[in-house]
């Protein structure tokens, strides 16, 4: 997109890149926005329709405009700041999450050579902003100067930080086998992964069992049903967004989301071949990336759904049992078996 | 601890099942009916909003003996009375405050002429608390307005009573 806009529109390399990044990153973050919005529609409906509920179909055809009329009505109200909360850190705790929240889309590739960052370290640069979006919930549990919110701050970030560990480990055997941190490599080196035919990490009997723990993983780290400790609203109201109404909320609303949605991108990307499809077959390769990697994280977000109408709430100390006590040893002990297995097959 | 738990709980087998199960839910037919536009049967004996009803004549029923008023356990209903021009007893004031109303039914009981009832309407929501404390005006239209389903209800209830 440089070339087009420096050579074909005269504008020079430097003011070309600028332009082209900026509309990249607005192509990413307008449509992503958008897609958090039918989301939300997507998991009510899902879950209502577990629940043998019908969900919102009033607002527009079927209820697909609700989470539109539910933005507006959250735009119209007054935001209140606590008075005794520190109106800065309580103002910015927002902010931060739905920021977080959109800049780690920067090195997911949806197509080939469709990515706004090309980085050779795309992963760690994922590890690191997701390990960011903590910050946003603890200032804002701070910040409000409340009971509720504090607890559910603090234990977002024991939770976040305990499965970022594994995480950690379970990347690492993905990176290992891929050999690159590069987001698009990861996906190059998932093609005929399997018999020279499907191309998916997932589907490898030696990384399979790390694609499920992942998939885990990813619901605690965006505190999702059966984790979602931190919005307990049988405990803690409504955790750290208690004191929060307005826009701070709806951004909260939409870095939560996008946060799911971005954690979804990473399964597909990581363990189910991103925007690969999922034979390789070049018939399939008629199909446009960007669709399969659609396709992938849709089904994501469908499980993401799925489990949040199934699984009831963990107590928070099976939270931590299953963080420390039962995800860190497996996956350590899983790099260690996936690095003795390339060191016997590939480097020997 | 035995292998068979082991098994089953690395395999997630306890949460498969489950998710089997919501699975089967998710494509059944849906349980609630679709509100504003589909509403459940009521039974004749529902307890709605309160009506003040009149005779055929266009004359209130309402003979002020605050019997209702006496009866309420909420004490939700307020009346003053005094004799009419023509000599016969009417209420000057009849209020409801809707706020304090249990809909336990027991004024519709206590009425001897069968002129304050509880109609089947519960959709009367308001915006603010004031609207809810019905004058005698308000009730007397809402008889207006639900006559035949009032009526309906009592002929409907009548044989069991």
């Amino acid at each position: 997109m440089t070339g087009f806009f420096a050579d074909t529109l005269g504008m020079g390399y430097n003011a070309g890149w600028f332009t082209a990044t900026i509309v990249g990153i607005l192509l990413i973050a307008l449509p992503l926005m958008l897609s958090v919005a039918m989301i939300i529609y997507a998991d009510r409906k899902i879950w209502a329709a577990m629940a043998l509920r019908r969900g919102p179909n009033v607002v527009g055809p079927f209820g697909l405009l609700q989470s539109f009329a539910d933005g507006l009505k959250v735009f119209l109200k007054e935001t209140i700041i606590p008075s005794s909360a520190n109106r800065g850190l309580f103002l910015i705790a927002p902010i931060l999450t739905f920021t977080v929240a959109l800049v780690a889309w920067a090195v997911i590739p949806f197509g080939p050579n469709m990515v706004l960052a090309d980085i050779n370290v795309g992963l760690l640069y994922i590890l690191a902003a997701s390990s960011l979006g903590v910050y946003g919930i603890i200032m804002a549990g701070w910040a409000s100067n409340s009971k509720y919110p504090f607890y559910s701050a603090l234990r977002a970030a024991a939770q976040m930080v305990s499965y970022e560990v594994s995480i950690g480990f379970i990347l690492i055997s993905v990176v290992l086998w891929a050999g690159t941190f590069n987001m698009g490599g990861i996906i190059d080196a998932q093609r005929g992964n399997i018999f020279g035919i499907v191309s998916a990490f997932g589907l490898n009997p030696l990384l399979f069992p790390m694609a499920v723990m992942f998939l885990i993983s990813s619901m605690a780290e965006t505190a999702r049903a059966p984790f979602d400790l931190t919005e307990a609203e049988s405990e803690l109201v409504a955790g750290y967004q208690t004191e929060y109404s307005s826009m701070s909320f709806a951004l909260f609303w939409l870095g939560e989301y996008g946060n799911v949605l971005l954690m979804c991108a990473l399964n597909a990307v990581l363990f189910w071949g991103g925007w690969l499809p999922p034979v390789d077959w070049a018939p399939l390769y008629m199909v446009p990336g960007i669709i399969w990697l659609f396709a992938k994280i849709l089904i994501f977000f469908f499980i993401f759904s799925w489990v949040k109408a199934t699984v009831p709430r963990y107590r928070y100390d099976q939270l931590m049992r299953l963080g420390w006590k039962i995800f860190l040893p497996i996956s350590l002990f899983w790099v260690f078996l996936v690095s003795g297995y390339l060191m016997l097959t590939r480097y020997s | 601890m035995g292998i068979a738990y082991l098994v089953k709980s690395f395999t997630l087998w306890e949460f498969l099942k489950a998710h089997t199960l919501t699975l089967k839910y998710f494509f059944k037919p849906k349980a609630t009916i679709n509100y504003p536009y589909e509403k459940n049967p009521l039974s004749p004996r529902f307890r709605g909003e309160h009506v003040l009803r009149r005779y055929p004549n266009g004359e209130e029923r309402c003979i002020a003996c605050k019997l209702c008023e006496a009866v309420c356990p909420a004490q939700a209903i307020t009346i003053e009375a005094e004799p009419r021009d023509d000599g016969s007893r009417r209420t000057t004031r009849y209020d409801i405050d809707m706020t304090k109303c249990i809909f336990c039914g027991l004024c519709q009981e206590a009425c001897p002429v069968d002129a304050v009832v509880e109609s089947p309407n519960f959709e009367y929501s308001t915006e603010t608390r004031e609207e809810l404390i019905y004058d005698k005006a308000k009730l007397l239209a809402n008889g207006d307005r639900w006559e035949r389903a009032v009526a309906a209800n009592l002929a409907a209830d009548a044989p069991y009573r």
